[in-house]
């Protein structure tokens, strides 16, 4: 699964409220939710992204409440893969679970500047730089959670099993 | 014979089980209780409606609370609640609440003896990890996970390494819990936790009362932690004393248990601490807070909202008024806090001094409703998070501390200290259970 876009930089600790503040939790379908996402902080983001545009972010990204109104939010608005240098653990386990594909690379971060283009493999895990050629791979999902995106989501993983 | 292990690993190892775990390990675990509320609920149950009731489901081990945005704020809000409801009524939830018999979902579960010592618990709200405070494991999830183990009764864990902190020494006046705990993510940063365990321990940790143990645990995952706990001793055993109708199983640590990292914290020079904006772990004493003009305070949230924090707060206001411009907002945390402190006059203390009473619920903590904050105004608040936009306006400040300092903030109309108001405690037990007034 490939994705290829523009980056929207963000930086350490982006944390739910900030990902979708409360106020907008009063409903659960993601076409309401996309609207406010990020709407505080960057009210350009839910109109101005395209789809399979990427996020790339500093650490501890997600980190906060455990709602998962936040990865739905940015998978709805349809960016295709979050990069960070980490993530909060429960935002982690969340966008495996919903099915928003999610990365870590401290290079990502480093190398990458808001609007680059780049393209993510979510197979091999390689990140590139469209017009720096630049590339170089994300650190390896764990085969469990690789289990979880093969069967689309936490819920048909359960399905399969029985 | 096992391998030593902590009181996390104990618990987990016992839920999946198994003779023992060590960090890394992925397990399937039996769940005791999964919790959710008006927000994540409804998802979850979007979650459980596809999977069915499953050999797992049991109607007895589901919490529903409506919490965060009851009384119903809007439209919106009445429909997710009723959607929760009606689940509830379909499935015969033994577990669900109405607003009347419920108050915050981590203040109740344990008032009402719903989880017990060395309990496994997950629930759709990150402040889950409070019930740590009782020597149970419990996390946050989000409402997938809390829908398939609705369904399934289980869900599955990596077992976290533990980081330990040793708390010893002597506590200053008007510092207890959150002061603690504050201190600490201070020095841990909000990141410095994640996946990790956090064991509270040494003797102070030991001989903190349970109200204070619950304020802790409640924030371990502003740290980024997966759970906060402490070991079950005779305040555990005291506080489960005719609470619960479910045997408590009390797990405690091995003398030669594996730590990833031990922090050795001397209480006897912590103040009481304030995080300022936007993030818990940008703490300071409150001697360094400098003038910090408050246009709202807020006493509440399912980190302070219990009856011993009413009553500090009323301690430090009785015979007092809030500052002319300063509003002051008291939410007890459940019917049960409420009633009490209408007993003790804990109440009329505060409405005297001016505060408005609201109902048993989240309140502004997430800035859903009742007292949100405009455009550059500032609150502090006795909740657990700060982040931009917390309490309303992207442009509004929130400042937390423990309720004497809140307290006391809203009598000066600024960030200050109770004794900047002539209150001092005349004696000093993990906090204030005696407070002198001139």
């Amino acid at each position: 699964m490939k994705f290829e876009g523009k980056v929207w930089k963000f930086g350490d600790h982006i944390d739910t409220d900030v990902i979708i503040p409360a106020r907008f939790l009063n409903v659960s379908d993601k076409d309401e939710l996309k609207k406010s996402c990020f709407i505080d902080t960057r009210p350009d983001f839910a109109k101005g992204v395209v789809s399979g545009d990427i996020i790339v972010a500093g650490i501890n990204f997600g980190c906060g409440s455990s709602r998962e109104h936040a990865p739905l939010a940015i998978k709805a608005a349809g960016v295709g893969v979050v990069i960070a240098k980490g993530f909060a653990r429960i935002f982690y386990r969340n966008a495996f679970n919903i099915g928003l594909p999610i990365l870590e690379s401290e290079e990502a971060f480093a190398s990458f500047s808001e609007g680059d283009r780049i393209s993510v493999d979510l197979v091999t895990g390689e990140i590139r730089g469209l017009e720096s050629g630049k590339s170089f791979f994300a650190k390896p999902i764990p085969t469990f959670m690789q289990q979880i995106i093969a069967a689309g989501g936490l819920v048909n993983y359960i399905k399969e099993r029985g | 014979m096992t391998n030593p292990m902590t009181i996390t690993e104990k618990i987990l190892a016992h839920h999946a089980d198994k003779d023992s775990v060590g960090p890394g390990d992925l397990i399937e675990v039996s769940v005791d209780m999964v919790l959710a509320n008006d927000i994540t609920a409804p998802l979850a149950i979007r979650v459980f409606d596809e999977l069915g009731t499953g050999r797992g489901f049991d109607r007895e081990k589901i919490a529903l609370v409506p919490d965060h945005f009851v009384p119903n704020k809007d439209i919106p809000s009445a429909q997710q609640a009723k959607i929760m409801k009606e689940f509830a009524r379909l499935h015969d939830i033994k577990y669900y609440f109405e607003p009347g018999d419920a108050g915050i979902e981590h203040v109740i579960l344990p008032e009402k003896g719903l989880v017990v010592p060395g309990d496994l618990v997950i629930g759709a709200d990150s402040h889950t990890c409070t019930y740590g405070a009782l020597g149970a494991f419990s996390t946050g999830m989000g409402s997938t996970d809390v829908g398939v183990s609705m369904a399934t009764g289980k869900t599955w864990l990596k077992v976290p390494a533990t980081i330990k902190v040793v708390y010893q020494g002597r506590l200053c006046p008007w510092v207890g819990g959150k002061d603690l705990i504050l201190y600490t993510i201070g020095i841990l940063g909000v990141e410095g936790a994640v996946y990790k365990a956090l064991e509270f321990s040494g003797d102070v940790a030991g001989s903190l009362p349970m109200f204070q143990r619950l304020t802790m645990a409640n924030m371990a995952v502003e740290a980024g932690a997966k759970n906060g706990i402490f070991e079950c001793d005779e305040i555990t055993r005291a506080y489960m004393e005719g609470r619960s109708e479910r045997t408590p199983v009390y797990f405690n640590s091995d003398k030669d248990a594996t730590y990833e990292r031990v922090i050795d914290v001397d209480v006897s020079s912590i103040e009481p601490q304030v995080a300022f904006p936007h993030s818990p772990d940008n703490v300071r004493p409150v001697s360094q807070a400098g003038d910090i003009r408050v246009d709202q305070v807020f006493i509440g949230s399912c980190t302070n909202g219990r009856i011993e924090d009413l009553r500090e707060a009323a301690g430090v206001l009785k015979r007092r008024s809030t500052a002319r411009d300063t509003r002051l907002i008291v939410l007890p945390g459940s019917p049960l806090v409420y009633r009490q402190a209408i007993k003790e006059g804990i109440i009329e203390t505060l409405l005297e001094a001016g505060a408005v009473i609201g109902p048993p619920c989240c309140g502004p903590c997430l800035g859903g409703h009742m007292g949100i904050l405009a455009d550059g105004e500032r609150a502090i608040s006795t909740s657990n998070r700060n982040f931009i936009g917390r309490m309303g306006h992207a442009n509004s400040e929130v400042y937390l501390s423990n309720p004497a300092i809140a307290a006391a903030s809203a009598v000066l109309g600024r960030i200050g200290a109770p004794e900047e108001i002539g209150c001092v405690v005349s004696e000093q037990k993990g906090c204030s259970d005696t407070i002198l007034n001139f």
